[in-house]
């Protein structure tokens, strides 16, 4: 282990009678990075979190964090802050009192709790509600309150449980960007849950995309984007085309990839792959580029279109396989039934095994 | 059809939907109260016999003699600790039923009401078998040779206050089961990950929450234990009798229904007035929530 490691799990394992709600999870976070666990409902991301705050009990592996292992201690010893999605605030005590809660318990003098609560609400934007309930504010400053008594306690590590997801969409966004500011500013060690692929996105250093209880791939928003390891993960991100094939010749790194129905795609070549290999081709939805259909390449007709203002998403019947194709709109809008051309450059295409591994 | 006549229809429709229980409440209620409240101030000549004439001769002599004070106070006091003993026995109860992980937790709640399919008089009867100078704990205690004697455990105030909360107890346990059971577990969870033993995310965040349920249960268990009639003519000697049985002396024996209209009327205000300052200091709505929950 690196005594860089602010977070340290490693082979966690929880399960449920026969049910493995987490399984083998090793994973190390450095000090002020903000991690995103990302994956569909059920897939193990909140499991990880409550088992490092200590609301579960993991039944195996250990988790350090600031290079102390805290599984086998109890709950109230570990210092954690952790956001939940319904907020959690104490209904019953002032908005003072919730923030100074974790003070209180920490021994921390009086004084020194006012100034730290004050201090705490300015960094949340939220000065001068010291004496409201949390009943008397709305959703967006409830989140905040949950955040400033998460994170007035210093803690080691800072979980947030889907903590947007109770929000409406425009205040979102707008949270969104300010948590990612006040976790600079305070340059607090964050692992955040979510099954928003946007908030993922634009929000982590780095990314854990979760599925069934096992990581599937971790890397930088850009990396589990543009190159997923797996067809899970090229599944969950934005819109992938999936197209199963086979490879019908290799020649100067360049795959011909023949699919189903018989329509030939041009791959570059990853290092280990086999003439004649059973693959899923990857193309990224913006990455199917349609023209005119005098234009060479394979063709196709449009089956539906969907215009969304700064671009398009269309539905495109390519000789018996649909094809999504999303572009952005500069000339002309493709309608219900138009022929089209296909284009789809080599490095476009990502080649998964049989497996679904993407061939390296 | 008009729209004003659709609106006359739905502003007739709440009246039509509380007829049944408004009728049922003035005929079956207010009205005997009314007629109580006119025999108060009749004058009582002998038993069974009363002169039609407005006088104040019950109302003073309820207000003169310590006879009836005595009674009112013991009544008070007698409630007060069942509710009070409910509230000790219940709430550790309530709150098992409510946090336990066990898969069945209807079938702890049915046993609670399982009581109540049992007439509440051979509930009460059966006290008698258990504390009895031949019950069960004094054979016992006699074959063992730990007492010479029967202790004298039936007809006395702890035999009257035992049975009361032998059927008071489920409302204090429902009451307060629902408040926690309302309860958010993340307030406990993240209490905990501040700092909290489980004890003091008890202490501040369960026990302040589940108050209101508990405050209703004792507002409950206080008013029909000061009301109760049943338990203390079974369990208690002629001593233990509470203001109901006073009331019922009155009417039944001594056949005095001026007095006994008199007494019944002091125990409604009285009863009244306890839940209406109750309700004033802890909000009726959070002890109405508790009680419909």
């Amino acid at each position: 282990m690196t005594t860089a490691a602010a977070v340290d799990l490693r082979d966690v394992t929880l399960a449920y009678g026969n049910f493995v709600a987490v399984k083998d999870v090793s994973l190390s976070i450095r000090k002020g990075e903000f991690v995103t666990l990302l994956g569909p409902s059920g897939c193990g991301k909140t499991t990880i979190l409550r088992s490092i705050a200590g609301l579960v009990q993991p039944t195996g592996g250990e988790i350090n964090v600031a290079g102390r292992r805290i599984d086998n201690i109890p709950i109230h010893k570990r210092n954690i802050g952790l956001v939940f999605q319904n907020y959690a605030l104490f209904p019953h005590k002032t908005i003072f009192d919730n923030i100074a809660f974790g003070l209180k318990y920490r021994n921390v003098e009086k004084a020194q709790i006012a100034t730290k609560v004050t201090r705490a609400l300015e960094m949340v934007r939220l000065p001068g509600v010291e004496r409201k309930l949390p009943s008397e504010m709305s959703g967006g400053q409830q989140q905040r309150i949950a955040l400033a008594r998460a994170i007035v306690i210093e803690p080691d590590v800072l979980l947030l449980d889907e903590p947007l997801s109770a929000l409406d969409a425009n205040l979102r966004e707008e949270m969104r960007t300010e948590l990612k500011i006040i976790q600079r500013e305070v340059g607090i060690t964050t692992i955040f849950v979510t099954h928003d692929q946007d908030e993922a996105l634009a929000m982590s250093d780095r990314i854990v995309v979760m599925n069934k209880g096992l990581i599937e791939q971790v890397g930088t928003p850009e990396e589990v984007y543009r190159r997923p390891e797996s067809r899970f993960v090229a599944s969950f991100l934005g819109q992938s085309n999936l197209l199963p094939g086979r490879i019908t010749g290799i020649v100067d790194g360049l795959a011909t990839v023949r699919l189903d129905k018989g329509h030939d795609l041009v791959a570059a070549a990853p290092a280990s792959l086999k003439d004649g290999a059973a693959v899923t081709a990857i193309v990224r939805a913006q990455k199917v580029v349609l023209g005119p259909p005098e234009r060479a390449g394979l063709k196709g007709r449009i089956i539906s279109t969907s215009y969304l203002g700064g671009s398009a998403a269309y539905f495109v019947d390519m000789g018996g396989i649909t094809l999504q194709s999303i572009a952005t709109i500069d000339d002309r809008v493709w309608r219900e039934g138009e022929e089209v051309s296909i284009a789809i450059a080599p490095s476009d295409v990502l080649l998964l095994d049989e497996g679904g591994h993407r061939l390296r | 059809m008009s729209a004003s006549m659709l609106s006359a229809a739905d502003r007739r429709r709440p009246w039509l939907l509380l007829a049944p229980s408004l009728i049922t409440l003035f005929v079956l209620m207010i009205v005997p109260i009314g007629i109580m409240t006119i025999f108060s101030f009749y004058e009582f000549v002998t038993a069974g016999v009363e002169k039609e004439v407005f006088t104040t001769a019950n109302w003073h002599e309820f207000l003169t003699d310590s006879f009836y004070h005595m009674f009112l106070w013991k009544t008070i006091r007698v409630a007060g600790i069942t509710a009070i003993l409910c509230a000790l026995m219940g709430y550790p109860a309530a709150y098992c039923i409510a946090m336990t992980n066990y898969k069945h937790k209807w079938l702890l709640l049915l046993l609670l009401i399982v009581p109540f399919w049992i007439s509440f008089t051979i509930r009460t009867f059966s006290w008698i078998h258990i504390l009895g100078e031949q019950g069960v704990i004094n054979v016992l205690l006699l074959k063992l040779g730990l007492v010479n004697e029967p202790i004298r455990m039936l007809y006395t105030e702890g035999s009257v206050i035992m049975g009361m909360i032998h059927f008071l107890l489920p409302y204090m346990i429902l009451n307060v089961y629902v408040a926690i059971e309302g309860i958010d577990r993340n307030l406990i969870s993240a209490a905990r990950t501040l700092g909290c033993t489980a004890w003091q995310a008890f202490r501040e965040v369960v026990l302040p929450l589940s108050l209101p349920g508990l405050m209703a249960g004792l507002l409950l268990c206080f008013v029909l234990a000061a009301g109760s009639y049943v338990t203390p003519q079974i369990l208690g000697s002629t001593r233990d009798a509470l203001f109901g049985n006073i009331i019922f002396d009155t009417i039944m024996d001594e056949l005095n229904w001026p007095m006994g209209s008199t007494l019944s009327l002091v125990l409604l205000i009285f009863l009244g007035a306890v839940a209406a300052v109750y309700s004033r200091y802890m909000g009726l709505s959070r002890v109405l929530k508790g009680l419909s929950g």
